[in-house]
């Protein structure tokens, strides 16, 4: 059953990202409710699986690097979700469903079988775990928003906008976005650091100074960015590449959370 | 007599070239002094915008004028101009395009309306527009006028001014509380930061280098005049610069606008380059947060938005040749009453 859920929620996303390229190659794209409806059936059918997951492993179902991947893929969808409305961030939809479509198409090749348990249930342990993911959820968003302003950005300064130019958010709204996801995240990461601190989780090892590194890079991102010397072009590059880093160090870090 | 009118403009001529053959409004009079001194012109009216370079003669002999004209442009250039050049009937049919904005860039345009009646004005004043050319031009005005309410040839976003107002909103989102400064009091950057304040824009600092120009500016559209001296301190405040003066140099290079961008704590500048010759150098558009749009970059858009506008364009020609079928009739009534009053 949680297979099905696994294959509906890549389908959604595979949906979302199809149509608004069909769209855009036709000339007839409208920023409407299809990517939102996509998306938000995506998120239904991810937030299904991990809960049958859940009840068969009964804790938070990020015990191995597929249903991490499904977490953080669920965690971006949700975000986007409260976020795109109240930003009016068109075509971020557009943007999110390829990344989503790619962690699950990932999740989907990697075993998946049911890990054994390393530690008594603790929900400190497991809130600590679920705030890590959902601050990386918001740094996905804040990476996507980094491509989308780069995208938007050559536009401008191409002087020959193409279609999607017109479709695109501007600039400054973009950048306010990303700081917003960048704080969010970042306060979620070092909420979730005060709850492993509350679990006495080892403040030792490779995952830790892995966490801790990437801690101090956004909380670099972010100090620059507000002493104003960080153009544009330079924080959402910054933002999309430390994002893209956390995800190629994910696999390093599940690796030492599954043998610490 | 015959109306004949030689130039070269954006389809014929690019920027670089183009910016050779401009004639500030400082020289036009010395201009059209030089034009009626050429052999066989009797009136002489010219056209120098950032699109085209033209003049309109009323001529006995159209190839002397012609000639007379090329060798005025080759002696102030240095270069030998890519002239085109018609004489009647196909001058008048000329005029009521480029009048109705049919020949501009931005098919459908009403800029050029705003220029044609200056370069009447100011070859009117100078006594150089002859009875021809008055008539003609007047036909002309009447041309336009007919075009654009009996078509949909200005419908939708045409001007460098819509443009440069999308362009701002892609950099800023909303342009309220955005800063704007104006370089050169010229009419087109007077327009654009109309545009821009038709969308919200509050602030605006007009600066030029004959101060009392920039206050007569500033005071009409409710901005604040700055001495042209002082320009580039206060570049650091602004949003958007709108830079349109006379000089024959470039006034905004990497070398000044590099050490202001550090001032700015990382906001966006958006440069609308109106000015021909170009007032900032190309490479400026390579600094981080600098958007430059010259008055080319800016047509080009326009122009790529208004396709639909050419469907009207067979409906326009239809009522220009009506009218320059009447223009020609005038003539040759006019030749008539001549010639009998010469017999």
């Amino acid at each position: 059953m949680e297979r099905i859920a696994l294959l509906a929620a890549t389908l959604c996303y595979l949906f979302s990202f199809g149509h608004t390229l069909y769209a855009l190659g036709a000339g007839r794209f409208r920023p409407g409710r299809f990517n939102f409806i996509a998306m938000a059936l995506g998120a239904a059918a991810q937030g299904w699986y991990l809960s049958l997951r859940g009840a068969m492993e009964h804790s938070c179902p990020i015990g191995n690097l597929s249903e991490t991947l499904i977490f953080l893929s669920w965690s971006i969808a949700l975000i986007y979700l409260v976020i795109g409305p109240a930003y009016r961030l068109s075509l971020m939809g557009a943007f999110t469903a390829p990344l989503l479509l790619l962690l699950q198409i990932v999740a989907l090749l990697l075993p998946n079988e049911i890990s054994p348990r390393l530690f008594p249930p603790n929900p400190w342990v497991e809130t600590h775990a679920a705030l890590s993911l959902v601050a990386f959820g918001a740094f996905g968003l804040a990476c996507i928003a980094g491509i989308m302003f780069l995208v938007q950005e050559g536009q401008l300064k191409s002087r020959r906008p193409s279609p999607i130019f017109h479709h695109l958010p501007p600039i400054s709204i973009l950048s306010e976005a990303i700081l917003r996801l960048l704080w969010i995240g970042f306060l979620l990461l070092t909420l979730s650091f005060a709850t492993g601190w509350l679990a006495h989780l080892a403040v030792a090892g490779g995952k830790c100074w892995f966490s801790l590194l990437i801690w101090l890079l956004y909380a670099s991102i972010l100090i620059t960015a507000k002493t104003g010397s960080l153009t544009g072009r330079r924080f959402a590059t910054a933002t999309s590449s430390s994002f893209l880093l956390a995800l190629l160090l994910l696999p390093v870090i599940q690796r030492l959370s599954s043998h610490p | 007599m015959n109306i004949i009118c030689a130039g070269l403009n954006h389809r014929t001529a690019h920027l670089d070239v183009r910016e050779r053959f401009a004639v500030r409004e400082s020289e036009m009079e010395e201009m059209l002094g030089r034009l009626r001194e050429i052999d066989g012109v009797s009136g002489a009216v010219m056209l120098s915008t950032c699109n085209r370079v033209e003049l309109y003669a009323a001529s006995l002999c159209p190839l002397s004028a012609l000639e007379g004209f090329r060798s005025i442009l080759a002696e102030r250039s240095g270069l030998e101009a890519p002239l085109y050049h018609h004489s009647t009937p196909q001058a008048v049919r000329h005029l009521f395009r480029v009048a109705s904005g049919l020949d501009s860039m931005v098919i459908g345009e009403t800029e050029i309306l705003g220029q044609v009646k200056k370069a009447y004005s100011t070859a009117a004043a100078a006594g150089a527009a002859t009875r021809p050319l008055h008539k003609l031009f007047q036909h002309a005005f009447r041309v336009a006028k007919s075009v654009r309410t009996e078509t949909q040839i200005t419908s939708g976003p045409t001007s460098v001014g819509s443009v440069a107002v999308e362009l701002a909103g892609k950099i800023f989102g909303s342009l309220e509380n955005r800063r704007v400064m104006i370089l050169g009091a010229g009419e087109i950057s007077e327009r654009t930061a109309r545009s821009l304040q038709s969308r919200g824009v509050r602030s605006v600092i007009v600066s030029n280098r004959t101060y009392e120009r920039a206050a007569a500016l500033a005071a009409e559209i409710g901005g604040m005049a700055l001495h042209f001296d002082h320009w580039e301190k206060s570049c650091a405040d602004i949003d958007i610069l709108i830079s349109s003066t006379n000089a024959p140099h470039t006034i905004l290079t990497t070398e000044k606008l590099a050490p202001l961008m550090r001032l700015r704590g990382g906001a966006p500048l958006f440069v609308i380059d109106l000015a021909v010759p170009r007032d900032a150098d190309p490479a400026i558009n390579e600094l981080d947060g600098v958007f430059l749009y010259d008055i080319d970059s800016l047509e080009q858009i326009a122009a790529e938005s208004l396709n639909v506008r050419l469907k009207e364009v067979d409906r326009c020609e239809s009522l220009i040749d009506q009218h320059v079928g009447g223009f020609l009739s005038w003539m040759r009534s006019i030749h008539g009453a001549e010639a009998r009053g010469i017999a």
